[in-house]
């Protein structure tokens, strides 16, 4: 409900700032700086940082440490980014609701913030390689585990958190069951050990996690619906850029960083048994 | 005791990075504070003059911050300068910009309001004494609009305290963006330090506002 009232406001706000742009550019014929508001590659490693819009609050892929240094599975690949690039990093904390806008405004060269790959997204960013899959999952008790979701019975009640993808996909697709909604992790994870609802549907990676660090439970459905990917995701155009990120990766998947990616930040979460399938090495399959 | 995660907050810097992000909406508001203080006078005075273009050019200015909700000014000053302008303002100026916008907004009608609020008989009884014009608002006005704008506008103060919350959408990391960002780095290990850092973050506020509600019931007695 609040997120709902955030994202309406965001999207407000973003539609009054592109309308002052829009009037503002009709009048004084092509104002807007110079030129295009991204930087290229070389404009890049002359200034001698790039700055990366992050998420600084999703454990394990982007988050702050107790002592305040940026880590995760995405932060990980922006330091090695940076590193190849030979230039120093700037960190920008981002929202989910704002990446798109700071990659627009040329305030972030690169988005490495959990981006979802997805046709809407694709017409106004450039997303390159991909670097890891997600899907849905379903996380349920070890005495009744539920694998399908094709002889789900109507008492049982499915447990999701309002808003996430998990909600939209079970509504759409599996219109009969009865879902019961919470407002945060803690609601839902505490609801599901109480035996409220049969099970729980959330990102894959979520209810993994779940699995692994709560004994007695057990990821029945490990991927639902479509498989998407994350990718970095860069300005529409910033061909310089998005090539380089691309060959990068090309280049990391060779030597298998993504899997050293995950022993280093995501095996304590997710244990090495979903090591295969969150992991995208895009080198070879492209 | 049930378990409120507070051993979330001695871990490392925690309650440093806290108290810096803290700092941080203290050095963004007060600072849009002083800016608008003063000018909410200025404008607030204007506004009961009798000259309409200046009335209705203030007015305008009055009802759109006042219309628009804080977070989308915040993304017109932050994202929308940038695509019309190519200015790049960091996270903190475009938050300096919009809180002084809004809080000059606000302080001139509070002015406005206390200022029409001292009857007529107040200036005509000064006059009939044989003060000059300065010396009617000198001694008698303006002490009164004071007495009464004090516990307006430390309303208004503790309010764009606390409205910095918003401006983790352009990015300030400041008390509750970190505040976030310590509950999710242990969502796993503690899922209920929620309880805890928000406990933290409240005391926060309130040492920060605290003061400021002293400080006016000081200036209340003092000019009572």
């Amino acid at each position: 409900m609040k997120d709902q009232i955030l994202k309406k406001l965001v999207t407000l706000g973003i539609a009054a700032s592109s309308v002052i742009a829009l009037t503002a550019c009709s009048g004084s014929g092509s104002s807007g700086g110079s030129g295009q508001p991204y930087r290229t590659l070389e404009q890049i490693r002359e200034d001698g940082t790039i700055n990366i819009g992050v998420f600084s609050d999703k454990n394990p892929f982007g988050y702050v440490d107790e002592n305040g240094e940026y880590q995760g599975y995405d932060i990980y690949l922006a330091r090695r980014l940076g590193e190849d690039l030979g230039v120093e990093i700037n960190f920008v904390s981002t929202e989910a609701a704002n990446r798109i806008e700071y990659l627009q405004t040329g305030k972030v060269d690169v988005i490495l913030a959990n981006f979802t790959v997805t046709p809407e997204r694709s017409e106004v960013v450039d997303f390159a390689s991909p670097y890891m899959n997600v899907a849905l999952g379903v996380v349920s008790p070890n005495d009744n585990v539920i694998e399908s979701l094709d002889d789900w019975n109507s008492e049982d009640e499915m447990i999701v958190i309002s808003g996430t993808t998990a909600e939209t996909y079970l509504m759409e697709n599996y219109p009969d069951i009865k879902l019961q909604k919470y407002d945060s992790y803690a609601t839902a994870k505490n609801a599901l050990e109480n035996g409220n609802g049969a099970a729980w549907a959330n990102d894959n990676t979520e209810v993994i996690a779940f699995a692994v660090q709560n004994s007695g439970y057990t990821v029945g459905i490990p991927e639902l619906g479509n498989q998407d990917t994350i990718a970095p995701a860069v300005y529409k155009g910033n061909t310089t850029l998005l090539d380089w990120i691309n060959e990068e990766i090309q280049s990391l998947s060779a030597e298998q960083f993504f899997h050293t990616a995950y022993d280093e930040t995501l095996a304590d979460t997710y244990g090495t048994e979903y090591k295969e399938s969150l992991v995208v090495e895009t080198g070879a399959s492209q | 005791m049930p378990d409120l995660g507070l051993e979330i907050l001695l871990k490392g810097q925690n309650m440093v990075r806290l108290l810096e992000g803290l700092w941080i909406a203290l050095r963004i508001s007060l600072t849009a504070v002083v800016i608008s203080i003063p000018a909410g006078i200025l404008l607030g005075a204007l506004m009961t003059r009798k000259n309409r273009v200046v009335r209705a050019v203030l007015r305008l200015y009055l009802e759109i911050i006042r219309i628009m909700p804080q977070m989308v000014l915040l993304f017109i000053v932050f994202f929308g300068t940038t695509r019309a302008f190519g200015w790049d303002l960091s996270g903190e100026a475009a938050s300096i910009l919009v809180f002084s916008l809004w809080g000059t907004a606000e302080m001139s009608d509070l002015v406005r309001g206390a200022l029409i609020s001292i009857p007529v008989h107040q200036y005509e009884s000064g006059e009939a004494l044989g003060l000059r014009k300065v010396q009617v608002y000198r001694y008698i006005i303006i002490p009164q609009t004071f007495r009464r704008l004090v516990p307006l506008s430390i309303n208004l103060i503790t309010r764009m305290i606390k409205t910095t919350s918003l401006i983790l959408m352009i990015g300030v990391v400041e008390v509750l963006k970190v505040a976030q960002q310590i509950i999710e780095a242990n969502r796993m290990a503690s899922p209920n330090a929620a309880f805890g850092v928000y406990l933290a973050v409240f005391l926060l506020y309130f040492i920060a506002c605290w003061p400021i509600s002293m400080f006016a019931k000081y200036l209340e007695k003092r000019w009572r």
